[in-house]
């Protein structure tokens, strides 16, 4: 992870309501840090014909109506809320706890992992529970976080064929990346446990654990306390 | 109140409205109607405000049974309509009552018709919106498309004083080849001879279509040599003209939020209810226009649902 930081901000047009501000050439939390800066300034006092902030890896799309705003007041306020970015940077990191039951049938494919990387499964679930893995972005369903940190050990390619549905709360690796399934889904990670939290949950006011910027811990539960968990989450 | 029942659901039948804003930075699509002018003009047939949440119907319409008196209005793809056995017409208002019986019949043109109902449907909001979100299973009625015996609420209010219609110079005709506006970029530095490539040639819309994206197929559109072939994934605006590792061309919808493929151009808003009511084995051309273009275009595109508004 050594991506360039954009000495000013590149801009790209997505057709005529959206308009791409990137920080940098690839994946880094110094980029990133930037990305979620501008977004948290734009969202603290959101100048009229903003109609949404999408913060991802290293690039910021903002979506405008265009008889309120055009890309060149944009970029002239993108710029200047840059030049004080410094200062902007005050974010309040929460570290969020996911309990996790390893193995068993939570966790099919554990076994993979520890043929790839030659660990015991205490050991594979020793090394995935050490980081706080910060959350690059939020995307590809509700409250997919794409996290970073994974230890190269439990770098695992993905299945050779996908599973048509990978059950909601389940944690799994694909290459050198780590997250957890929020909605049941297809997919191809390899599933390794399985969290009795709701990661999402739409009726609510606030449907959502954790945002981008935020640093995920994972700490692993016996089957019982799985049970005791997810019986709460019902209630 | 009690709107209607669902006698038979149709093709794929879900209730939704403008949209689900301010969530796409935590996954949830945008979703909404794809056609917005079919949804923005059966509300205003009906007396309702542009964001009250209206059926969009897919290919084949659903029979519905009428539980009270109200006005209803049936826009967008052309299908045959009747009312009690009795053919009625679309793009204008309808009165109905108590146990009239709607059915609506396969497309003849376009692929996705709107109907509108007085008030607008009722559906519990869900994150701001009543936009059914079926990948997620929320939002709409059950977070699903409807289904036979399914009895859905209505707002309700006053009925129209006179009945309703759109003028039928204003009532768009759904060809089976269309001419789509684009805008380049965001990753047009990724592409030369492909971008001559989709604004020259024609492309066929495959079965592979629907809200999440319509998969096309034509001349294949490389990327320039010493151009990575993938993107860090960023943000997904309805409209991108994805590439993939195939080089054939996705025209990216309502249901994405990130992807990590290059973007060649992006369809302007007021061109997306065309991609909606395209249908597989239709074709496709691209024309190339600069932002202040596009701009122009929707502000255009405002006078005429002004003159709608003024014809009522």
């Amino acid at each position: 992870m050594t991506a360039q930081v954009y000495d000013r901000p590149f801009c790209r047009l997505a057709g005529d309501k959206g308009f791409l501000v990137e920080f940098g050439d690839g994946i880094d939390p110094r980029v990133n840090a930037q990305v979620r800066a501008l977004a948290r300034a734009m969202e603290k006092n959101l100048p009229p014909g903003i109609l949404e902030v999408i913060p991802t890896y290293r690039s910021l799309l903002f979506i405008y109506d265009p008889d309120l705003m055009d890309p060149d007041r944009l970029y002239k306020l993108v710029e200047n809320l840059d030049d004080g970015r410094e200062d902007l940077d005050a974010e309040v990191v929460k570290v969020v706890e996911i309990p996790v039951c390893y193995g068993g049938e939570f966790g099919p494919d554990i076994g993979n992992v520890q043929a790839v990387s030659g660990l015991t499964q205490a050991q594979v679930i020793q090394v995935h529970t050490a980081p706080e893995y910060l959350i690059y972005m939020v995307g590809f369903t509700p409250g997919f976080a794409f996290l970073g940190g994974l230890d190269e050990r439990l770098n695992t390619p993905r299945l050779n064929t996908p599973r048509m549905v990978v059950p909601k709360g389940s944690v799994g690796i694909a290459n050198n990346q780590t997250g957890m399934y929020p909605i049941a889904s297809p997919g191809g990670w390899q599933i390794i446990g399985r969290t009795p939290l709701n990661l999402f949950a739409p009726e609510k006011k606030d449907p959502f654990f954790y945002r981008a910027g935020d640093k995920i811990k994972f700490v692993p539960i016996s089957e019982s306390e799985y049970d005791r968990l997810a019986k709460k989450e019902t209630r | 109140m009690p709107a209607f029942e669902v006698l038979a659901p149709g093709g794929f039948t879900t209730v939704q409205d403008k949209g689900r804003f301010g969530f796409q930075q935590m996954g949830v699509p945008v979703c909404g109607v794809l056609d917005t002018f079919a949804c923005d003009t059966a509300n205003l047939l009906v007396g309702n405000d542009s964001n009250r949440a209206v059926l969009e119907i897919t290919v084949m319409g659903p029979s519905l049974k009428f539980l009270s008196s109200m006005d209803i209005a049936v826009t967008g793809a052309k299908m045959d309509i009747t009312l009690n056995d009795q053919p009625t017409e679309q793009w204008r208002s309808i009165r109905v009552k108590p146990g009239d019986v709607l059915t609506i019949s396969q497309v003849q043109a376009g692929c996705r018709a709107c109907l509108a109902v007085t008030g607008g449907i009722k559906v519990p909001p869900v994150m701001g919106s009543f936009s059914t979100y079926v990948g997620g299973g929320f939002g709409g009625f059950m977070g699903r498309p409807l289904k036979a015996g399914d009895i859905l609420d209505a707002h309700g209010g006053d009925l129209l004083a006179r009945e309703r219609v759109v003028p039928e110079e204003l009532v768009p005709d759904y060809p089976s080849h269309v001419l789509l506006r684009a805008v380049p970029g965001p990753q047009d530095d990724f592409f030369d001879q492909g971008a001559t490539t989709l604004f020259t040639t024609q492309y066929m819309v495959t079965p592979k279509a629907d809200r999440m994206g319509y998969r096309l197929q034509g001349e294949k559109i490389p990327i320039k040599q010493g151009m990575p072939k993938s993107i860090v994934s960023e943000p997904s605006m309805p409209g991108g003209i994805q590439i993939p590792a195939d080089e054939q061309p996705i025209i990216l919808l309502v249901e994405q939020t990130v992807g990590g493929y290059a973007k060649i151009a992006t369809v302007i808003s007021t061109d997306i209810p065309k991609v909606a009511q395209a249908t597989p084995g239709d074709t496709i051309s691209f024309e190339s226009i600069d932002l202040k273009t596009a701009h122009q275009i929707y502000h255009d595109e405002k006078k005429k649902m002004a003159k709608i508004l003024a014809c009522m």
